[in-house]
């Protein structure tokens, strides 16, 4: 493949080049007078096809998206550029059009050594057409070129899968979501708390007062007892209004799915309670028009006893039976498998997943997807590797049977992707590596320029005093292009603003951070919480489980939660019954003996 | 030389005779002994079974009237002088066979390649 030619190239627009057969180069010159000298790798003479490697004089490399014109036409950064074109008998003739093509998918059997290299190639192709402008980035096709494709050497190295910046700067704005509309379903629940709870104030109430109201004159008028009542009834109340308030009027931290069992129970329970107890009034005192007033007032105190009581049910319904933990729940996220484990009581399933959304967003490190292109890669090559052409005509059985045979060939062929993997995963450490060295020491020379002012110099005539922003918006341009390259380096870039970065700054300086503290945040991946919230990407979640959300959980229940972007899939385990014996230890029992080996010699 | 517990010990045994040698007030013998029922013996790197808490002979200094009398790194001494050696401390083996009133010692010593070489002229 690396056979030197000559050939020639030659272009309408910009880039002349002259033919020399004993010079196994070509010499292109382009309009600002950069000099390219090509070499071709495949022998010209007969064969109509050539292949075109093209080096910049000035040794700068380029981008293989743009056209060829581009390219010559500003050498802007020196390039490396396999060509393949129609190489006619009457080229001297032409105005050989190139244009450039990016082309992939067409593999040769050499091209997986050029492929593992990491240069950028570009394949040009020429036209013996003349069309007059090349599009940006697409490829006329060649109509004469019947067999460009055994000749056309392979190309682009990575710059195919990688985004662009201007991709990776949309990512954390597009799953904003619809605005929050107020949603009036929100706040049905607290809406019927309410009314519960001015309905249990009321009913004791009332049942004091009616009386007084309606028959006042039969009444037995009762005494200190009545008082004593009325007093503990005043309390009781309170209390359990107080109570209420603490346990039922909160603000709701999520909409779930299904109504919340419990707490459905317990307002039934409630309502059913109040109702009896209305109805005995009803019945028994408002008809029959009852005297014995303190016996009504004791009617109110046993309500609001009973009241009392099922607030204490309801305690232990909902926020105690479910803190002893019963079941560890394993939490694995989709995209790049990161795990926790958390233990959780007897909860329903919707509760679970609500309490380990919780622990997600302080836990698990922010999801990036930038991280993720890789391996995709990789993916779609092990896929396009292998085509089966299915040549005895169409059977029945042809889709397995081909997908056998991909399996089959994919294992026989010896792959080398392992090692390309290999040698980048090392090669992109180092440059982490290397561009963290030069992070670190930046910010630290950053920091020594800032300095806390003491007390006795705040007395003096302020000289160039600074609040902690404009500190921060001082020192931050000597050490922002390290942490730009830094963020780009680890492909961070879409998770951190310029105004964040400072404000973080701001607030390092104000507290006495050093700067191995400041960079913190920078190095590792934190928790989601530690970011903005345009980062957050998703506070919309879809619960999907094949058990009903509102059933408890149970052993080897498994439920996945759905993101935009990702899913968390969660196993439940049981905690296992543990059986502790125990073993007494006399304090006087630890004797120990020396073991020696002794030699003699005798 | 393994033993089942309960049962005498059998093994094939050479005679030693050791003359000791005068050095100025000590009479020495010329090797050094390791083992005993005090002793650890998983360490002793001369005994098959690990278990083994006899008195073995660890060091031969050469030229010694040990080596001259025959006795070879690794033995295990069964008795000296009559006195037995498989059940005793280090200290006790020791005092046994450096008597100051004893010129002669008679060891009765015992070693794998005796055992094999009884064997194979039984075989024959």
């Amino acid at each position: 493949m690396l056979s030197h030619n000559t050939c020639t190239v030659r272009s309408a627009h910009g880039p002349k080049a002259t033919f020399s057969p004993e010079r196994r180069q070509v010499l292109v010159q382009t309009g600002q007078g950069n000099q390219i000298t090509t070499r071709l790798l495949r022998p010209v003479g007969k064969s109509k096809r050539a292949c075109v490697r093209a080096r910049v004089s000035s040794g700068l490399m380029f981008d293989n998206r743009k056209p060829l014109e581009r390219i010559l036409s500003s050498c802007a950064a020196s390039y490396s550029i396999h060509s393949g074109y129609s190489h006619h008998s009457n080229r001297s003739r032409g105005s050989n059009k190139q244009s450039e093509r990016s082309s992939r998918d067409r593999h040769k059997s050499h091209s997986r050594d050029s492929s593992s290299r990491s240069d950028k190639n570009v394949t040009i192709s020429a036209s013996s057409a003349q069309p007059q402008q090349p599009d940006q980035g697409s490829a006329p096709t060649d109509a004469q070129d019947d067999n460009w494709g055994e000749t056309t050497t392979a190309v682009t190295g990575t710059s195919d899968h990688s985004l662009s910046q201007e991709d990776l700067a949309g990512f954390g704005k597009e799953t904003e979501g619809p605005v929050e509309k107020l949603n009036c379903v929100r706040f049905l629940p607290l809406a019927l708390i309410l009314a519960l709870g001015l309905l249990v104030l009321v009913t004791p109430l009332s049942f004091l007062v009616l009386p007084q109201l309606m028959w006042p004159e039969r009444l037995q008028p009762c005494g200190t007892a009545c008082e004593g009542l009325f007093l503990s009834l005043a309390f009781k109340l309170l209390i359990l209004l107080l109570a209420g308030w603490a346990l039922f009027v909160r603000p709701a931290r999520a909409s779930l799915p299904r109504i919340a069992v419990f707490r459905a129970l317990l307002g039934l329970l409630t309502l059913l309670l109040l109702l009896s107890y209305w109805l005995f009034f009803g019945v028994r005192i408002l008809d029959s028009q009852d005297e014995n007033y303190q016996g009504i007032v004791q009617f109110a105190v046993s309500l609001v006893d009973a009241l009392l009581f099922i607030h204490y049910l309801a305690v232990v319904l909902l926020e105690i039976r479910h803190l002893q933990p019963c079941f560890s729940l394993c939490v694995v996220r989709s995209t790049d498998g990161e795990t926790r484990h958390y233990n959780l009581g007897q909860l329903s399933i919707q509760r679970a997943a609500l309490v380990i959304l919780e622990h997600y967003y302080k836990d698990f490190s922010i999801h990036n997807p930038a991280l993720l292109t890789a391996a995709k890669s990789r993916a779609a090559k092990h896929l396009a590797g292998l085509k089966v052409y299915n040549v005895d005509g169409a059977g029945s059985d042809a889709a397995t049977a081909q997908s056998r045979a991909k399996i089959a060939a994919a294992a026989r062929q010896r792959d080398t992707s392992h090692n390309e993997l290999y040698y980048e995963e090392a090669e992109h450490e180092r440059r982490v590596r290397k561009r963290k060295a030069r992070l670190v020491v930046a910010v630290e020379e950053a920091f020594t320029h800032v300095r806390r002012l003491q007390e006795e110099e705040k007395k003096k005539p302020p000289g160039d005093e600074m609040d902690p922003r404009e500190a921060a918006q001082a020192i931050f341009p000597s050490m922002a292009r390290a942490l730009q390259k830094y963020l780009r380096t680890t492909r961070q870039q879409h998770c951190h603003s310029m105004d964040s970065i400072q404000a973080h700054l701001a607030f390092c300086i104000t507290n006495n951070m050093t700067p191995k503290a400041f960079l913190e945040s920078y190095l590792m991946a934190g928790p989601t919480l530690q970011y903005t919230r345009e980062s957050w990407q998703t506070r919309q979640w879809t619960l999907i489980s094949e058990a009903s959300v509102t059933s408890p959980l149970r052993h080897g229940s498994e439920f996945q939660l759905k993101s935009s972007d990702f899913s968390l899939v969660v196993t439940s385990k049981a905690i296992p019954h543990l059986k502790l014996s125990e073993e007494y230890v006399h304090p006087k029992s630890h004797k120990f003996v020396l073991q020696l080996q002794s030699e003699t010699s005798v | 030389m393994s033993f089942i517990p309960g049962q005498p010990v059998t093994a094939v045994v050479q005679r030693i005779e050791i003359h000791k040698l005068r050095d100025g007030d000590n009479l020495i013998l010329g090797f050094s002994i390791g083992g005993g029922i005090d002793q650890d013996p998983s360490q002793n790197p001369f005994s098959e079974d690990k278990t083994d808490k006899g008195i073995y002979v660890t060091r031969v200094s050469k030229g010694g009237p040990a080596e001259v009398a025959g006795l070879r790194m690794g033995d295990k001494i069964m008795q000296v002088n009559g006195w037995d050696m498989t059940m005793v401390t280090h200290d006790q083996a020791r005092k046994k066979l450096t008597k100051k009133g004893e010129d002669v010692v008679r060891l009765l010593v015992t070693r794998k390649s005796l055992e094999n070489a009884v064997r194979q002229s039984m075989m024959h």
